[in-house]
């Protein structure tokens, strides 16, 4: 268990990009870079977990718990919302690069040019 | 270049960043033993410094505020970017709203419950959006949950009830307020002659109170404006795309 | 305990990982997609973040399949409007 959680960050890194350079079509493109982004997110908080840490709240136990780090916690929070929002740009140049050119297929477009 | 190179040259790159990572997570304290330095002195300080018991929320919004404003402006620009990219082309046109024929066959089966959970979600949303002081919510996860109440009005297909919800003049309003509002508490801490985005107002006696925190809740609220309106903006113009633009 | 826990989650998501990069259809995709999104989300869990995990949870699950499923509606809707 010591670097396990790291072998399966390393996983899906590897198996994203590699659908990413194998795509045949943006929006599988586009969501194989969602599966990259979320390794970052399991990487953080492996990093900040604490064998025996409670979640990082003190409504109703002391101050003096043993936590895991919250600093790690907030980085991961806001970047998926935030990543959603890009995903959603990128999907929109998607949309408007099919209108245009009438297909998604990478090795076509790339014979389009303006 | 042909797939197969590709492939080449991506077992080639792999092998190497494989290389780099296992380097690097050689050098990592192993899973579970995380030393610091930075979590456990926001750990041991946060509840007596900003009376929020949520710790996230307080890293968020008060020690890592500055970032998250940009973060906030990162949605913004995106949200503004994907209507900008998402307009209309000139030999579009957009068919009328009114006709029944936009009213997507949603059996009823999925209209009634997506109908009778939209109340319920938006309370949750609302309420995350309001308590980031206390319990692990927060304006980003509020937000989003209240887009998401707007979404299931869209699935009930109810796409025009759903356009009438959100104008998209209000949802500009909104989401400048929202990004807006976050930017001026900063600034008002700096009239005030503090560090931007200081917490200047009373951080109240009970840590974890809905009146505790000082400007804690307020950022989140602010952000929960914005995280929702982005939201519903980008699922709107999609919408639009999907069910009204047509090629004249 | 929850050592067994976060082992067997963390095998799901890379099992999760590949299904979703393996799959050629894209509203499967998506589907699937959204399935991974509930796989981190309990990963999370485990790892003591319930915050983060009401974000993966709206956003993995809910929004972004349904930002993907419009935007694929709209592309094959086009390459309909194409044939004909």
């Amino acid at each position: 268990m010591e670097y396990f959680p790291f072998v399966v960050v390393a996983w899906i890194l590897a198996v994203g990009l590699h659908g990413i350079v194998t795509s045949r079509d943006l929006i599988h493109t586009i969501i194989c870079l969602v599966v990259v982004q979320s390794s970052t997110y399991v990487l953080l908080l492996g990093v900040g977990y604490v064998t025996g840490g409670v979640a990082p709240y003190f409504y109703d136990i002391s101050a003096r718990t043993k936590a895991v780090d919250p600093v790690v916690q907030a980085l991961s929070l806001t970047d998926i919302v935030v990543e959603a929002a890009v995903t959603a740009l990128l999907l929109s140049f998607a949309v408007q690069a099919h209108k245009r050119f009438g297909t998604l297929d990478p090795h076509k477009l790339v014979e389009f040019r303006g | 270049m042909s797939p197969r190179q590709r492939l080449v040259l991506f077992t080639v790159a792999m092998a190497g960043l494989a290389a780099c990572f296992a380097w690097a997570v050689a050098g990592l304290p192993g899973f579970g033993n995380y030393p610091g330095p930075y979590g456990p002195v926001i750990l041991h300080d946060a509840v007596g410094q900003t009376h929020a018991t949520g710790v996230v929320s307080a890293v968020n919004f008060e020690y890592r505020g500055f970032d998250t404003v940009g973060e906030e402006f990162i949605l913004f620009a995106a949200a503004a970017g994907l209507s900008v990219v998402l307009r209309r082309l000139r030999d579009e046109r957009e068919s009328r709203p009114v006709d029944n024929s936009n009213r997507l066959p949603v059996p009823d089966s999925v209209r009634v419950p997506a109908l009778i959970f939209t109340g319920p979600t938006v309370l949750i949303g609302w309420w995350l959006a309001s308590h980031a002081q206390t319990n692990p919510s927060g304006g980003f996860q509020g937000g989003i949950m209240l887009a998401s109440a707007l979404i299931l009005i869209y699935l009930a297909g109810e796409f025009i009830a759903f356009r009438r919800l959100s104008p998209v003049a209000l949802l500009d309003a909104v989401e400048a307020v929202g990004a807006g509002g976050f930017a001026v508490i900063g600034l008002i801490a700096l009239a005030m002659g503090l560090p931007y985005l200081d917490n200047f107002v009373p951080l109240g006696t009970i840590p974890g109170a809905v009146s505790s925190g000082g400007t804690i809740p307020l950022i989140s609220f602010f952000v929960g404006l914005e995280v929702a309106a982005a939201f519903v903006a980008i699922i709107g113009e999609f919408g639009e795309q999907t069910l009204l633009v047509r090629r004249s | 305990m929850i050592e067994i826990l976060q082992a067997v989650m963390l095998v799901m998501v890379a099992a999760g990982a590949l299904a979703v990069t393996r799959a050629r259809d894209r509203v499967r995709q998506v589907l699937l997609l959204s399935g991974y999104g509930l796989l981190l989300a309990i990963l999370f869990f485990t790892f003591q973040a319930p915050d983060v995990t009401l974000s993966e949870l709206t956003v993995g699950t809910v929004v972004l399949p349904m930002i993907l499923l419009l935007a694929i509606f709209k592309v094959r809707r086009g390459e309909r409007g194409r044939e004909e």
